[in-house]
């Protein structure tokens, strides 16, 4: 990273962590229990979470939040920690000028202009004099907003050029993804030997994981205080990197490398579609810059490509 | 995400490892469970795992093999202690829309305990049935579950054949693998619906069979077992490929779970 000359405040890409911390939280208590005479009473955390507003939203987290949205909301049963920071929060979302080295919204369909589910949206135009935005209004909470900051009807010129510059950046994407039939491609090379030869490579680390927007899977762990009488339920972020994530009784149903990367790519590209109606990939390149070894699934996609029968 | 207190009223030893707690409500109940789906069940500071409902009415049943950590307190809970109860959840076996066909209810070991409900309702409304099979495989003849309630479902009108794989003095029934009992049963394949419990490969093997024998595919059920830390959709533990097996299982059509139980580590 380094200091531009313009003052641009959103020359950066994708930040190094996303905004699913807050949230889906890594650390959230579930609830806790009390032992009586001949049971428990248990008492359910209510969320009372801060209101969040997040500044700088890329189009491709802004696609995460949506993603998480189905997963975490989207069913039968809604958690209701996400929901209530969820529907707290407030997203200013900035559209992509200066898309990075590992960066392929452009292949998910997800930027670099933002879709919907943002209040306001920022396209930063850098003059000689500094910086300006032209921002697209989403929500009335965005309207409201806006009424209290120092602003004027954007000029026809100052909306073609930002558009524009926001169209520009789709042709300097650093990575790319062979996007079409990827959910077929999944489905259809569970056998590859590409498989054994990533396995080589990967550590098993869990942090594409951690850093990926979308990447929701948690476990519980049920813990009591040393008078065991008090007990309490903590869901955690975990990773099906993990040996464990597949426990059952009699061994671990993914228990080499192999099949646990091969998990976590087949579920992002290809599953999530039938579980959750769409790609779990936005295309933020996070795996690929946090990956210890290198391994980058836009390179990988594109081996079991070749290598596909 | 809170557990319903429920107290064990009543408990019985069915093997040396395995018991079947009859459970009521301390407050609330949870909803009925229908045949085939799965609570999960939490010991009081030791934590939560999925077990299948082994009765659904006029009381609660589960039945539990203590093969771990919570699954053993389980296990050890007494008449009079209270566990908690989430659910019901996932899919049944579909035993109200098989009215009027021959059922074949295929066990392998403590696969025996989600099928018991699914045999209690069919036996509760015979007339609507066919010709009820049932089909348990047991290690050794002291691994049987409800082996005393065994005749009585053959008085109620199922034939019950059961089958081990290691005798005992005196065992007088068949030995050998459930595979080989599916063309005992007493039923018109190609009218039957069939459900299968048990370990993948039981499951698959008599699927197989069941399906060779001309019971259309679509018309198997088998129920899968995955690790689960929700049992509602949040957690990704239970992913079996396109399947979240807390959701869109455990019971599901022998035809989609055929593909995926053969890739090895999915
Ligand atoms: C739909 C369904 C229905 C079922 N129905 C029945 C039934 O009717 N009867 C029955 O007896 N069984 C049933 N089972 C199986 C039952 O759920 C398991 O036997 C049970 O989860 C084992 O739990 P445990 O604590 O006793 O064993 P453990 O093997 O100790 O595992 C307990 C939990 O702790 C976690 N764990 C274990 N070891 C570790 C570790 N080293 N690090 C981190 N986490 C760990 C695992 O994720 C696991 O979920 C069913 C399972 C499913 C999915
Ligand atoms: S898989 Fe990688 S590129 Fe795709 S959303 Fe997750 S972190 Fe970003
Ligand atoms: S970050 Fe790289 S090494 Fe670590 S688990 Fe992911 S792919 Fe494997």
């Amino acid at each position: 990273m380094h200091r531009r000359g313009d003052g641009a405040a959103f020359a950066h890409t994708a930040g190094p962590q996303s905004w699913k911390p807050f949230l889906h939280r890594p650390r959230v208590k579930l609830w806790d229990a009390d032992r009586t005479g001949e049971g428990f009473e248990v008492r359910d955390q209510a969320p009372d979470p801060p209101r969040y507003a997040f500044l700088g939203v890329r189009p491709c987290d802004l696609r995460a939040i949506a993603v998480q949205d189905r997963v975490l909301m989207g069913g039968r049963d809604v958690d209701p920690d996400y929901r209530a920071r969820r529907q707290g929060a407030f997203i200013i979302a900035v559209n992509c000028t200066e898309p990075g080295e590992t960066c392929f919204c452009v292949s998910m369909g997800t930027g670099p202009e933002a879709g919907p589910g943002y209040d306001l949206a920022f396209t930063e135009l850098v003059d000689d004099d500094g910086p300006r935005y032209v921002v697209d209004i989403g929500t009335e909470a965005g309207a409201a907003v806006m009424a209290d900051v120092p602003s004027g009807a954007a000029a026809g010129a100052d909306v073609e050029r930002a558009r524009a510059e926001v169209r520009a950046a789709a042709d300097r994407m650093g990575r790319e993804m062979p996007a079409l039939g990827l959910r077929d491609l999944m489905a259809e090379n569970l056998d590859s030997p590409r498989w054994d030869d990533v396995a080589e490579r990967c550590l098993s680390c869990g942090n594409c994981t951690m850093v990926c927007p979308t990447c929701f899977c948690t476990k519980v762990t049920d813990t009591t205080d040393l008078t065991g009488d008090h007990a309490e339920r903590w869901q955690l972020w975990d990773s099906c990197f993990d040996l464990d994530f597949s426990h059952l009784h009699g061994g671990n149903v993914r228990a080499s490398a192999k099949s646990r990367y091969r998990q976590w790519l087949t579920h992002k590209l290809g599953t999530w579609h039938d579980q959750f109606g769409s790609s779990g990939c936005v295309g933020c390149g996070r795996c690929v810059v946090w990956c210890p070894v290198g391994i980058d699934l836009t390179a990988e996609v594109a081996a079991l490509r070749a290598e596909a029968p | 995400m809170a557990p319903v207190p429920y107290r064990v009223v009543a408990k019985r030893a069915e093997t040396a490892e395995t018991v079947t707690l009859t459970l009521a409500p301390v407050g609330a109940a949870i909803p009925e469970p229908e045949p085939g789906q799965f609570t999960m069940m939490y010991a009081f500071g030791i934590g939560e795992v999925p077990i299948s409902v082994s009765r659904t009415r006029p009381v609660l049943e589960q039945t539990i093999r203590a093969v771990g950590a919570v699954t053993g307190a389980l296990c050890r809970a007494e008449a009079g202690q209270v566990i908690g109860l989430r659910g019901p959840f996932g899919t049944g076996w579909g035993v109200d829309e098989a009215r009027g066909r021959d059922l074949v209810l295929a066990a392998g070991g403590i696969g025996l305990a989600p099928l018991r409900p699914a045999i209690l309702r069919a036996l509760a409304r015979r007339d609507d049935y066919g010709r009820v099979a049932v089909l348990i495989g047991a290690r050794t003849p002291g691994d049987l579950l409800f082996e005393d309630e065994l005749e009585t479902w053959r008085a109620r009108g199922a034939q019950v054949e059961v089958t081990v794989d290691r005798p005992a003095p005196g065992w007088t029934g068949h030995v050998g693998l459930i595979t080989a009992l599916a063309g005992s049963a007493d039923v018109d394949p190609s009218r039957a619906a069939a459900y299968v419990c048990g370990p993948e490969i039981m499951m698959r093997l008599t699927a197989q069979a069941l399906a060779g024998l001309g019971t259309h595919p679509g018309r198997i059920r088998v129920s899968l077992e995955r690790s689960m830390r929700c049992g509602i959709g949040w957690c990704g533990h239970c992913q079996l490929g396109p399947l979240l097996i807390c959701r869109d299982g455990p019971v599901v059509p022998y035809e989609s779970a055929v593909p995926l139980m053969a890739v090895k580590e999915l």
